[in-house]
Order: structure tokens, then sequence, then C-alpha cells
């Protein structure tokens, strides 16, 4: 993966952007010195980036998320360091953003500075199996609500079509009809097919951009 | 809607509503519970139905008393502070005998307490929360695929028997993602010939109301209603039973409690200790018979709850203090592990002598 500088993940609510983040984070500190990944989800009091930061931080990576992400203090705020993302311009960061156009509405304070810098990525994260998004219609219409709450435009798709942990190597396959007709009808590349690791191998050769993630501990 | 979807808890709730034919809905927003409002919010207009997000959780549960009285289905839902505010509209269906669903994805109290996971409003659910003599059908799913079941189920129930259908889950079933199937069989909505729908000149009026002038219509009232709870208590009650057919040490443990004490009990069996797992899925009517029943080998029961401890005093009930019952317990949104199960588990064992 050739990353820009900011990579900005969104989509439609619990379509997978946490997980998505977490391991592109991990992915980045492979390639880069300075990273960060950065929570901005005003939305979703739950299953936060914040979960993962002992395993984050172990591996270098600057958490920039809000102090009362995981409280129970249960108000949309954000980070305090969220303008390092683009006052730093030595620093690579993935960015956590709250699901649908009320979570994007969160990146339009800093969307001149990143469209000023120019050197970023906007991923749609799609997943074939949630309820309102089932097809390429439905999510090409989240899609531009994000960009109007963003005030950004969008540079690819990553398909993380699951069915958590029932998800086959079939359902992904399935799945790739509708991230390719999202991709025709809105002119932008699949960049990434995202898949929990442990059936990454059975697809190794079938997905191009094949990106195997381990996923989050789930609850019970 | 074919095949499985990946889906929160809240948001099965919400489908399996429409599914059901319910497209009322009035709600306020309160975490963890706020996906049900904002999928209605999203899929009403497109069926034809009504979303409202009212102006408080007591105009909502109002909305809903409107609604039922019409003979629609209708619901409303909430998490613990806000059910507490809708107790008075629940008090006044419960009077007036009419059918609602109300959902509460409980979280931690009292007061505002906190947003993470709790069981801490069993006894409002099942004593029936608001003023007067009342209950109502309280259900407890365990996954998400129970969450869509017993939303329908709930509302059947409640047509049948004209009274509240509470779906009582907790801020981990809410939020938590699985796979679910819509594919169900659907009950037709029964005849509803109470409705205040209007005589079109053909019948006398119907009266949907709460208020009595007279105790003597009051009390009998009362009892009749009484009457019907008991023919639920006999028909309705169900749990699901986990390896109790031999089971020496039994765990009572319903919703996400249930989930976390399944892998204890896998956990212990697998070092020969006979435990089994009762986990009630409704909690009003309580299901008595299966404690009875566990009594012909339990010597121990452990009730394992997001609480101080409130559904062990039905344990207790349930099987007139025959064999001890203890507690193993979390609070104030936090979950026991299957290790603190497992230990309540080897702690009983110690105690029983197996």
């Amino acid at each position: 993966m050739n990353y820009k500088r900011i990579t900005l993940i969104c989509g439609h609510y619990g379509s997978g952007k946490t997980n998505i983040a977490v391991n592109m984070a991990f992915d980045l500190k492979r390639q880069f010195e300075k990273v960060a990944i950065a929570d901005l989800d005003i939305v979703n009091p739950y299953f936060r980036s914040k979960d993962s930061a002992p395993e984050l931080e172990a591996a270098g990576v600057r958490m920039i998320v809000s102090e009362y992400a995981n409280s129970n203090l249960d108000i949309p705020a954000l980070p305090q360091e969220m303008y390092a993302i683009v006052d730093d311009k030595e620093l690579v960061s993935v960015v956590d953003v709250g699901g649908d156009d009320r979570g994007a509405y969160a990146l339009g304070r800093l969307s001149p500075a990143i469209r000023e810098e120019n050197r970023y990525d906007m991923f749609l994260v799609v997943n074939h199996f949630r309820p309102l998004t089932p097809d390429a219609v439905s999510t090409i219409e989240v899609m531009h609500e994000i960009e109007a709450a963003a005030s950004l435009t969008f540079t690819g798709i990553i398909n993380n079509s699951n069915l958590g942990a029932e998800t086959t190597a079939e359902d992904v396959l399935a799945s790739q009809a509708y991230a390719e007709e999202i991709a025709r009808l809105s002119g932008l590349p699949v960049v990434l097919t995202t898949v929990d690791e442990k059936i990454a191998a059975s697809l190794q050769g079938k997905i191009n951009n094949l990106f195997p993630m381990h996923l989050q501990k789930r609850p019970v | 809607m074919a095949g499985k979807v990946l889906m929160k808890g809240n948001e099965a709730i919400a489908e399996a509503a429409i599914l059901a034919g319910c497209r009322h809905y009035f709600g306020y927003p309160i975490t963890p519970q706020t996906e049900i409002a904002a999928y209605m919010a999203k899929r009403m207009p497109k069926i034809g139905g009504t979303f409202l997000q009212a102006e408080s959780e007591i105009a909502a549960i109002n909305m809903v008393y409107g609604v039922s009285s019409t003979g629609k289905r209708v619901m409303t839902s909430s998490s613990s502070p806000g059910i507490s505010l809708k107790s008075e509209g629940i008090s006044y269906l419960a009077g007036a005998d009419l059918p609602a669903l109300v959902v509460n994805c409980q979280r931690g109290g009292p007061g505002l307490g906190g947003i993470q996971p709790s069981q801490s409003d069993y006894f409002q659910a099942t004593r029936g929360g608001g003023h007067g003599d009342y209950h109502m059908i309280v259900l407890a799913p365990a996954s998400v695929q129970e969450m869509a079941e017993l939303t329908i189920r709930g509302f059947e129930l409640a047509d049948e028997y004209r009274m509240t259908t509470m779906i009582l889950a907790d801020g981990t079933i809410g939020q938590m993602m699985e796979p679910v199937s819509f594919d169900f069989e659907f009950k037709a909505m029964p005849e509803k010939p109470w409705a205040t729908t209007g005589t079109q000149g053909k019948r006398e009026h119907n009266v949907v109301n709460s208020l009595y002038l007279s105790p003597e219509v009051l009390e009998i009232k009362n009892i009749e209603r009484y009457e019907k709870y008991a023919q639920i208590a006999e028909k309705e009650a169900l749990a699901e039973e986990y390896m109790t057919e031999d089971a020496e040490i039994i765990i009572a443990a319903f919703g996400i409690a249930s989930r976390v004490a399944k892998n204890a009990v896998n956990a212990a069996r697998a070092e020969g200790i006979k435990v089994g797992l009762i986990r009630p899925i409704t909690l009003w009517p309580f299901p008595e018979k299966y404690f009875k029943n566990c009594l012909a080998t339990a010597k121990e029961i452990i009730s394992v709850e997001l609480s101080m401890g409130q559904m062990i005093e039905d344990v207790r009930l349930a099987t007139e203090c025959k064999v001890p019952v203890s507690l193993c317990k979390r609070v104030g949104g936090m979950i026991p592990s299957p290790e603190e199960v497992y230990a309540a588990i080897k702690a009983a064992a110690e105690r029983i002598g197996e």
C-alpha cells in the first residue's frame, strides 16, 4: 500500500472503520517513523480505537484521542491534539472518522488544511452485509452525504464486506461484484479488500490488494 | 431481507419491529439504545411509517398510548433513566389494557449512572415499574438474533394479552454486531374489536381509559387482570436449559450474563464438575418450573447477574430456598469474566463436596 501523509477512513455506521484504522496504523508503522492514529469519532462511544491503545502505543503509534473516549462521559468530544494531523507535516496518520455524514462533520474544520496540502487519501469503507447499504446505489447515497458533510471527496473504496466471526471466503468473493459496482458508479478504485487474517490465506491470489486484519477482541 | 446481514442488536430490534408490522415509533435519544431511533428515522419515512423524536420520554410513551388505542402496532425504546420516566405511561397502558412494545437497553445506575451495560433494572421490569398492581411481559434476549426474534414475539404477546411487552436488553447486546437472519414465520395480527377507530354509526363507542369512578368496578378490573396474568404464567414462561440433566450446580443467568456463564460451564464441565445453566428467556413470567425441576439433582444455585442481586430473589422464591443460592456479580457497567464465574463454580463445588 502506497500511503499518503493523511489517510481518512470514513463510511457507513458499523461498516468496520475502526478495525481498519487500527490495522492500518500498525501497517503505517512498518513504513514510517512518525505515525499516529487519530480518533475523530463523535458518534459512537463504544468499540473505539482506544481499545487497542496498549498494543498501538507499544508499537510506537501516537494516539490522538479524546480523553473521554471509553469513559462514561457520553459527549461528542474531539481530541485536544487533533490539529497535529494537519500542522505536523512530518506526521503520517490514519484518521478514524465517525459513521455516516453525522460522523464526517468532525472533519469539516480540518478539511481546508487537508485540501490545501493535498497529500491525503479518503477511503470509503463498505460492507455488503450491512442492512442499510445492501447495494451499490444505497452505498453511493451514503458516500455523497459523507462528502458533503466532510467538505472532501473520496479517493478510493475499501471493501470490508463481512458477517463478523461467521464470514467465509465465499462471502468475501461474493461481495466483489458489489464493490466493483460502487467503483463503476463512483469512478473510484477499490484500493483494498480487508479480511480477517484467519481467512486471508484462502483468498490469496483470488483478490487483488488483499489486506489481512487482526481483529479487536470481541466482548463475549 | 434475504440471507444474513451484520447488525447491531439495537438495529435488529428496529428491523424486526418493522417486519412485525410496527409503523409507529416514538422515542427520545439515550445511549446505549439510540441506534433503534436512528434506524427508525431512516427506514420509517421510506415505508409510510411514522418516526417521531418526541420532546421527552414522557411524551413518547403517551404517543404510544394514543396509537395503541387505535389498534396499531407501536413501540418506544429507551435506556434505564429514560424507562423510569416512561414508567408512569406504562402504568397507564396497563390500566387501559393496551398492547405496546417497550425496549429497555439497560445501562449502569442508579441515577444517570453510566453508559456501560447493566441488568440492574430487573426489579423495575419484572414488578411493573410504575404505580399500581400490574405486570409487563419481560423478554430477555441473549444474542442479536434473539433481539430480532423476541421483538416479533413481543408484539404477538402484547396483542394476544393486551399488555406491554418489555424487551429487557443491555448495552452490550444492543451495541454488539452479529449476523442475523430475518427468515421468520409471522402470525397474523389478531382482531382488535376494542380499538377506537370510529363507530361508523354501527356499534357502541369504545372507551380506552384507566380511570374508574367506582372502586367496586376497579377492584373487579384488577382481579380480572391478575387472572389473565396467572394464565400467562402458566402458558408463556420460558427458559433455555444447558447441561442441566445431571447438574449438581445450576447457574441462573439471563442476557449477556448467560453468555459469559455458558463459557464458564463449558470450562468446569471439562474438569468433570456437574454444572448446568438455566437461562430465563421470560423474566416475567419467571420460569419457575425449570428451577423447581432442577432440584432433582441440584445442590446449589449460583445467580450470575450484572446487578447487586435482583433475579436471585426470584430464584429463591421458585426453589422455596430448598438449596443455597449464591450470587456472582459485577455492577456499574462491568461484566463478570468467564474466569470469575468459573471461580464461583469451583467454590460451590467445594462447598457441596464434589
